[in-house]
């Protein structure tokens, strides 16, 4: 116990052998606490820089769009999983990211509004703008909680599907939309194939980058005193109050870091999708985000790419459906008794159920059991 | 005790002025839509004092606290703490001015562990911005090492060691309410408010809780305001004790004068047991 004092602030040695015997405070509350952690985390990520050589062009644009929705679905982790406030308006803050994006760096000479800005610009505009709309919606947050909150923030997905639709000149209009986000990095396409990499590869890479660039800073918000104060709002708000918590700031910080996520989802899916049509930022893409963090896992950054990842390649299954079960059709006007879109969304609503019945931690918690499982392994207790 | 903590609380006691009051509460009326919960409710807590406040079931106890931690606002009455006037200041403001409390009926964050529960009563603490938070490294990463070392002390002093990863809400209740007041401990209060610190607790428990209180008001010089329906430890812990009923004041004096008083056992046993023995025989 003394020794576990006396060696606050250096990083301190571990004695081989005791993963979880922690020589000072600093090593305890490090990112990634164990070797086992540093390592597996290590091969995740080399696996993720190799798999776009590995795999098709088609599977690399499936696999970037869910690491684009990894992003969201951190941002709607930190507002509902951390902070406790549900949101139902997700959508339109991804809507924002992406028009501005699209309008930065859309020609400047083309059908509708652009400027011809690099990435380097639109991106960090593109989480700016939506996290000032999230600023000026959490006052809300401060009045009402719970079902309220969820029905009013569901009026801005509402609002803003409305506003896209009619704002032409911006988002090209219903069933026309504009060309998407025209992404370069000093002068290099991003999105276009060059000598070396395919346009699905860069696109890809790029999404993996900004990904990690936005995790590894939520996980860091978590594990601080920010974070503490989200949970305490979410477990308890008056005593949150009474220990010094400011309800008002925390919600506002809240709202405020997640919309910015949002709006940098939206940009980044919409370099890799190459369109943006107005009618897609709609309530059920704000279901989609809350199924991840339900099935990924509330309050946890991993969880939240698991889900993200999960729900953005569960579509690719129930296409192949129709195939073997001949009672669902295909496309939303095949015959059947369902159509494969209709199983889909179905099956967030059961999957939804499951989770919060069988295990409330999400794929986190499932990882979490067989992890637990291996750690113990031949012996099951 | 040692280390870290002592010397914060050390700076903090240091901003105190011993001659004056801690607490002023004045002339205090709280009402509810017909129910009167305080009625012109006076007294004061000196620097280093331990003051009790009895009362039976309903007699506004928890709310005189809920006033001071400013969950309810008095419709008439001042209340001044380290000086201030803290009326209509929203409990976050008073946490920050050093008031810490602990609830009749726990109010952890029971999903968090015990060292995450204690890192929150060092919220206002907490120099650092969300924009630090976010890189975790400098500033924000030396601050959060120096406040675990905080928190590490008074995991120390109220001895749950072996609980400190544990989500509280899987700990027993006596190591709950302990967590509580090691919450309450780590915002490095000016005055502490315990709710029936012992109410629930076997013989054991309450002997370990009543040291940790002893040990706070004469080894950390906090002063405290203790609401407790176990007669023994308000005779043998307070400096002075006030008895409540109705939400109106009865008495305030030292534990014997009260004990003592027929007003007091009235309120207590009802009229007709007024001239009996006095209550509660300190152990
Ligand atoms: N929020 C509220 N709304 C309405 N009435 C309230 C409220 N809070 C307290 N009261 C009433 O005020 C009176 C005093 O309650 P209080 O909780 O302060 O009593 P107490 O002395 O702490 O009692 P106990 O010993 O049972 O804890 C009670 O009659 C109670 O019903
Ligand atoms: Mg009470």
């Amino acid at each position: 116990m003394t020794a576990l004092l006396t060696d606050r602030g250096g990083r301190g040695s571990r004695p081989r052998g005791r993963p979880e015997l922690y020589t000072s405070y600093s090593s305890d509350i490090a990112l990634l606490n164990t070797p086992a952690k540093r390592a597996g985390v290590l091969a995740i990520v080399a696996a993720a820089f190799a798999l776009p050589f590995a795999v098709s062009d088609q599977v690399l644009v499936l696999l970037g769009t869910g690491l684009a929705m990894s992003v969201g679905a951190i941002g709607l982790n930190i507002v509902t999983g951390y902070a406790g406030q549900v949101s139902l308006g997700h959508a339109f803050f991804v809507g924002l990211g992406a028009y501005t994006a699209a309008v930065l760096s859309g020609d400047p000479d083309g059908r509708l509004v652009g400027f011809g800005l690099p990435m380097v610009v639109w991106l960090p505009a593109a989480g700016l703008v939506a996290g000032a709309a999230g600023l000026l919606v959490a006052p809300l947050a401060t009045r009402l909680r719970g079902l309220y909150l969820a029905i009013v923030t569901l009026g801005l997905v509402f609002l803003g599907e409305h506003v896209f639709r009619e704002w032409d000149s911006v988002t090209g209009g219903p069933g026309v939309g504009r060309d998407a986000v025209q992404a370069s990095l000093f002068g290099n396409s991003l999105t276009a194939g060059g000598a070396v990499l395919s346009g699905a590869q860069k696109v890809y890479l790029f999404a993996l980058v900004v990904l990690i660039a936005a995790a590894v800073p939520a996980r860091n918000l978590a594990r601080s005193g920010v974070g503490r104060a989200f949970a305490a709002v979410r477990d308890r708000d008056i005593a949150a109050e009474v220990i010094g918590v400011s309800l008002t700031k925390a919600k506002l910080l809240a709202f405020t870091i997640s919309s910015f996520y949002a709006g940098i989802c939206g940009a980044l899916l919409y370099t890799i999708t190459r369109t943006v049509e107005p009618n897609s930022f709609n309530l059920l893409l704000s279901v989609r985000f809350i199924a991840m963090v339900l099935i990924g896992g509330a309050a946890t950054i991993s969880g939240s790419i698991m889900g993200a990842m999960f729900v953005t390649l569960l579509p690719r299954f129930t296409q192949q459906v129709p195939r073997f079960v001949p009672f669902i059709g295909q496309g939303v006007t095949g015959g059947g008794l369902l159509t494969n879109v209709e199983l889909e969304a179905m099956l967030y609503g059961l999957l939804i159920i499951a989770f919060l019945i069988f295990e409330p931690r999400g794929l986190f918690g499932v990882w979490l059991r067989v992890r637990n499982y291996w750690k113990g392994w031949p012996f099951s207790y | 005790m040692s280390d870290a903590f002592a010397a914060a609380l050390e700076k903090t006691s240091a901003e105190v002025d011993d001659a004056r009051p801690v607490l002023e509460f004045s002339d205090v009326h709280l009402h509810f839509a017909g129910v009167r919960a305080i009625s012109g409710i006076s007294f004061e807590v000196g620097a280093k004092e331990l003051f009790a406040i009895i009362g039976p079931n309903g007699a506004g106890k928890t709310s005189i606290f809920n006033v001071l931690s400013g969950v309810y606002r008095p419709q008439r009455g001042t209340v001044r703490f380290v000086g201030e006037d803290i009326v209509g200041r929203s409990p976050h403001q008073i946490a920050a001015m050093g008031m810490a409390r602990t609830f009749q009926n726990i109010e952890l964050f029971s999903n968090l562990t015990v060292i995450d529960n204690l890192m929150l009563g060092r919220h206002h603490h907490v120099r650092y911005g969300v924009l630090a938070a976010l890189v975790f490294a400098g500033r924000a990463h030396s601050e959060e090492v120096a406040h675990r070392a905080v928190v590490e002390d008074i995991i120390d002093f109220l001895e749950i060691q072996q609980y400190r990863k544990f989500p509280v809400g899987l700990l027993p209740y006596g190591i709950q309410k302990r967590v509580e007041l090691g919450r309450a401990l780590a915002m490095e209060p000016k005055l502490l408010l315990l709710d029936e610190p012992v109410a629930g607790m076997n013989v054991e428990e309450t002997e370990d809780m009543a040291r940790f209180v002893l040990d706070i008001r004469d080894e950390l010089a906090v002063p405290i305001i203790m609401v407790e329906h176990d007669m023994g430890v308000v005779m043998d812990l307070a400096d002075r004790v006030m008895v409540v009923d109705f939400g109106s004041p009865i008495t305030t004096g030292p534990p014997h004068d009260v004990q003592r008083d027929p007003d007091v056992i009235r309120a207590y046993l009802g009229q007709e047991h007024a001239s009996a023995a006095p209550m509660g025989a300190p152990r």
